[in-house]
Formats: C-alpha cells, structure tokens, sequence
C-alpha cells in the first residue's frame, strides 16, 4: 500500500525594484523577507546543516567543490504556519508547510501569495519613497531567465527510481494542458507562427532524467534529499510545474500528481505510457492552445496530451475502485474528468478555471479592442501582471474581484493559514512550538528543531517523520508544559 | 484488469455535457459588457510605459 502523499510547494517569485536605485535582486530579496519578518518573529535561523541538495536519488553526491552557490548567511525564516521564507539564489521563496492533502495544499499555496503581499506593505516602510519592491508569482522574465515553481511528494524508499522516470514522465509531459500558467511568445529556439504557449516552463526543459536545476533542466529531478527518515523516505522533487494563480491549477496539478506516484508505488501501472520524445512533446503540448497536437508514444501511437491524461484517469479510477476513497481525492478524480472533457470540446471554456486559458482570453480580448499585434509590449505586460501579488495591481486577482474565476477555497481559510499551520503533519509541532518558545530555539529545519534552553549543550528535537507531530499526537503535551525546559524534559521522558 | 471493464470507464467521460451547457455566455450583449469592464479594468491597472516596463523586468535565473 502507498504511503500518504505528504507534500508542499516551494515557490520563487520574481523580484524587481522600481522608482529610484535598483537593488539587486538578493538585497530586494532580503529587505522584503526582513521588513515581513522584523516586526511579527522573533528570528529562529535555518539550519542548513541538513541540507543536502546536490545528493542524487541515483546514489552518488557532487563534491561541494561543484557546488554553485553557497546559501549560508542569507535571510532565512521559519514562520509560525510552519513554512519557510528565505532568499534562494536572487529571487525570494517560499515554501508551504507540509501538507496531507491537495485542498490543504492550495490553501497554504496561496497564503504564501499574502505572506509576499504583507512583506510588500511592510517594505514601503523601509524603502525611502518613490521606491518600491515589486513581485510577481511567475517563472520567466521574458528574455530566456526562469525560476522554479517546485512540488515535493514524499514517496517510499522502497520505490524503485526508474519505475518513476518510467511511468511520471508522460504524466508530467501532458499534465501542462491543465497546470500550464500561459506565456506570450517563445523564449528558446524559433518557433514561426508561436504566439501564445500553454506552459512558462515548457521551453527550459532540456534532458529527461538529471541533477540540475538551473541548467538543463530535467524533467525528472533526481535530487535525494528527503528531509525526513532517508532509510524508509525519499522526497520526489518536481521542478516541471508553473506557479499557478488558479486554485484550481495547483489543486489538480498536487492531487493528480500524487495519485499517480500512488499508483506508481504500488506498482500499479502495469501498461506501457512512455512517450518516444519527452522533451519534444513537452514543447509541442506546450505551444499548441487548441491541445489537438499529436505527441508519439514508444509504442507507435501518436495520441494528444488530453489523450494520455484520459490515460492515466483511466488508471486512476480503476485504482481508487479498490479502497476507500477521501472526500478530497474524490473531488480531484471530479475536477480531472471534467477538465479533460472540456479540454476536449473547446478548451476556452475553461476561462474561469484554468490560468492559461483564463490569461489568453483576456489578453484576445485585450488585442481585440486595441487593435494589437502579438508583439506589442502592452501584451507581455499583460501576461507579467497576471502574476503581480499585489490585489490592485495583479491581473487574475481583478478577475476574481470582477467574479470572473472560479475559486476552491475561502479567502478566510488562506487569511488563516499565514498564522496557522496544517495540524495533520509534523508542521504543527514546528508552528506551535514557534510560537510559544521561539526564544528558546536556535535553529531549525524542516526535520529538526535545536533548543538552547541554558543547559550544557543545545539540544536537538528531530522530527524525521512527516506525519508526527501533529496537532492530535502534540497539543496535550505542548498544552501540559510551561517552557521548553519541561517540554525537553516531557519529550526524552517519552521515548 | 479486465480489459472490458477499462474499455467501459473508458467511454465514461460523462460530465461532458452537463459541465459545458452551463458555462458558455448566457447573454451576448451582456456578455460583451463585461469584457468591455475588464478591459477598462486592465488599462486601468497597467503600469505605465510598458516597453520600458517590460524591458526592465530581466530576472536572474533560480532554482
């Protein structure tokens, strides 16, 4: 049987500076995360003691001589929802804390979007006037430069690796026809006649299987690096996603996507779906918005991406027939048919539902009134201000203000989620545990948190698994004690 | 798996009507109305200058 899909969204927003001297993009980074955090934390570090980003699911590790960027000393913050806020190469980031489910999810997603709109107001106070940070939950400048949108499912160690790469890889291929963002314009390579592309991410996918995140990029990371029990975990990191405005989006992109390493781990995907050429049906799906494109399976087939999503729900129903099925799977099963269904018919009828085609209606409305061609730089303003996390400014947030798009969850429960963590994983511990004791904490991680509560040594709290933790196993004990002393205390009397 | 029970889930793509009939434009003219707001909406909000906007807007890869 699977193991739950705990999972989380790491997101790295675009960063610029307007209205007097330009930043650079880490000191921006910096100066947004310090005005957010200042005046609400009291500063726990990260401890990047453990981290291990260049070992390789494939078994061997990169010397650190080949490490390309060394992250120690840059703003980086534990929030008291249990997520982390923290400046990742020249962009700032933020990670959701852990969560069990894809609704869970995209509430803690999107809080993420407030928590950079906060930093947003709070910056105003630093920055000397007319100067302003500006950012936009996006993946691509434009000009060739992306950054990552990146999804983590923790999987069994037992789970073969190239059963991953073997059955993930055509579902990743066609699962841009619902989680793409939309982009104006192609940014690597000539492509006559491309106007508009499905995905932001589609053109920066270089090889099939490999380490690398910043260059030739992979479509299945191989990054082993599981915070959490590495004997029986890996953490599957998947850097193919866009960042997507839509709840909609993001909760089929994780509740799919966790179905199908579901199945995978139980090895239930007993037919061939491979595809013939990974990288070049990612890119045709990608700049074809009819999703008529033929895209060529190993076994001979040609069929479009729609066709082998239908595929893999096939796969997906027959799967769930067999167990009990939760009220959130069931409405991600739900939303997956009829997405494929429409996507069938006429894929623009899901304006309401879908970012990309949410932004390529507006912006054919856009260029129908004014008269524009594809390339008027009124259009690729468009298409960057979707994005912008400011509720006057961000275009999808004027849809949603105007009832034009469809929403999964109430702005009550992301308002909630900037303070509260997920109370089904170890997040809970580390929120709660924050809040009460954050005097008393000199680092943490996501699988770890080191105390200094006076005595000879710090003493380190490891939380290696995902699901404890939680708010039912934790809140008695974190309720019975009166400082983190008796909390140590209470913990190794436990074990 | 019985091949014939996959076929049946198969054509099962049910919600296709339902789910379609009730999204496209009620009224025309209304309808134009609206997107007639959005548009007035976007200009509203769009930065100004947007070449320059746009040009500026250069990112340094991440990840």
């Amino acid at each position: 049987m699977a193991i739950p899909k705990v999972m989380g969204i790491e997101t790295e927003y675009g960063i610029i500076t307007k209205g007097g001297e330009e930043y650079n993009p880490i000191l921006a980074s910096s100066v947004l995360i310090n005005s957010y955090a200042s005046p609400r934390l009291k500063r726990v570090r990260w401890d990047y003691e453990e981290e291990t980003p260049l070992r390789d699911a494939r078994g061997f590790e990169k010397s650190a001589l080949e490490q390309s960027e060394d992250d120690g000393g840059l703003v980086s913050v534990i929030l008291e929802n249990g997520a982390r806020y923290y400046v990742d190469h020249a962009h700032p980031e933020y990670s959701t804390p852990e969560c069990t489910n894809a609704r869970d999810l995209v509430i803690h997603d999107k809080a993420g979007e407030l928590v950079l709109n906060d930093s947003l107001k709070s910056s105003v106070e630093v920055l000397p006037p007319p100067q302003r940070i500006v950012v936009y939950k996006n993946n691509s400048d434009g000009k060739g430069n992306s950054y990552g949108c990146h999804e983590n499912y923790l999987m069994s160690r037992d789970t073969p690796f190239p059963s991953i790469v073997r059955d993930l890889t055509g579902f990743l291929v066609s699962r841009q026809v619902f989680t793409g963002a939309g982009k104006v314009g192609v940014e690597i390579g000539s492509a006559e006649g491309v106007n508009y592309q499905i995905s932001q991410r589609a053109d920066f996918f270089e090889v099939e299987v490999g380490l690398e995140t910043t260059f030739k990029r992979p479509i299945i990371n191989t990054r082993d690096e599981p915070h959490a029990d590495a004997e029986k975990y890996r953490r599957l990191h998947v850097i193919i996603g866009d960042a997507n405005m839509s709840e909609i989006s993001t909760f089929l992109k994780v509740g799919t996507t966790a179905l199908v390493l579901a199945m995978i781990e139980d090895s239930f995907l007993t037919e061939d779906l491979t595809l013939a050429e990974p990288i070049a049906a990612l890119r045709v799906t990608s700049r074809d918005p009819t999703c008529k494109a033929g895209i060529a399976l190993s076994d001979g087939r040609t069929i479009t991406a729609v066709d082998l999503q239908w595929e893999y729900l096939r796969w997906a129903q027959k799967y769930l027939s067999m167990q009990e099925v939760d009220p959130v799977t069931q409405e991600v099963m739900n939303r997956w048919e009829q997405t494929l269904a429409a996507l069938e018919t006429d894929p623009m009828i899901l304006d309401r539902q879908l970012d990309w085609v949410a932004k390529l209606s507006m912006l054919e409305a856009y260029r129908d009134r004014h008269g524009l061609g594809w390339d008027d730089p009124r259009l690729a303003l468009v298409d960057l201000q979707y994005h912008d996390v400011r509720e006057h400014k961000g275009l999808y947030y004027k849809l949603v203000e105007q009832g034009r798009f469809e929403q999964l969850v109430s702005s009550e429960e992301i308002r909630s989620a900037v303070s509260e963590p997920p109370e089904d994983t170890r997040a809970w511990f580390r929120g709660n545990v924050l809040k009460r004791f954050s005097s008393d904490i000199t680092t943490a991680s996501w699988d770890g948190i080191v105390f200094d509560v006076g005595a000879e040594s710090l003493q380190k709290v490891p939380m290696l698994e995902p699901l404890l933790g939680t708010r039912e196993i934790t809140e008695e004990l974190l309720s019975s004690v009166a400082n983190a002393g008796e909390l140590l205390e209470a913990l190794n009397n436990r074990q | 798996m019985p091949p014939g029970e996959e076929q049946k889930r198969a054509k099962k793509k049910p919600s296709e009507d339902e789910e379609i009939d009730e999204t496209p434009p009620k009224k025309e003219a209304k309808n134009t109305e609206d997107i007639d707001k959005l548009i007035d909406e976007i200009d509203e909000v769009l930065e100004e200058n947007a070449e320059e906007f746009v040009r500026s807007y250069v990112q340094k890869g991440g990840e």
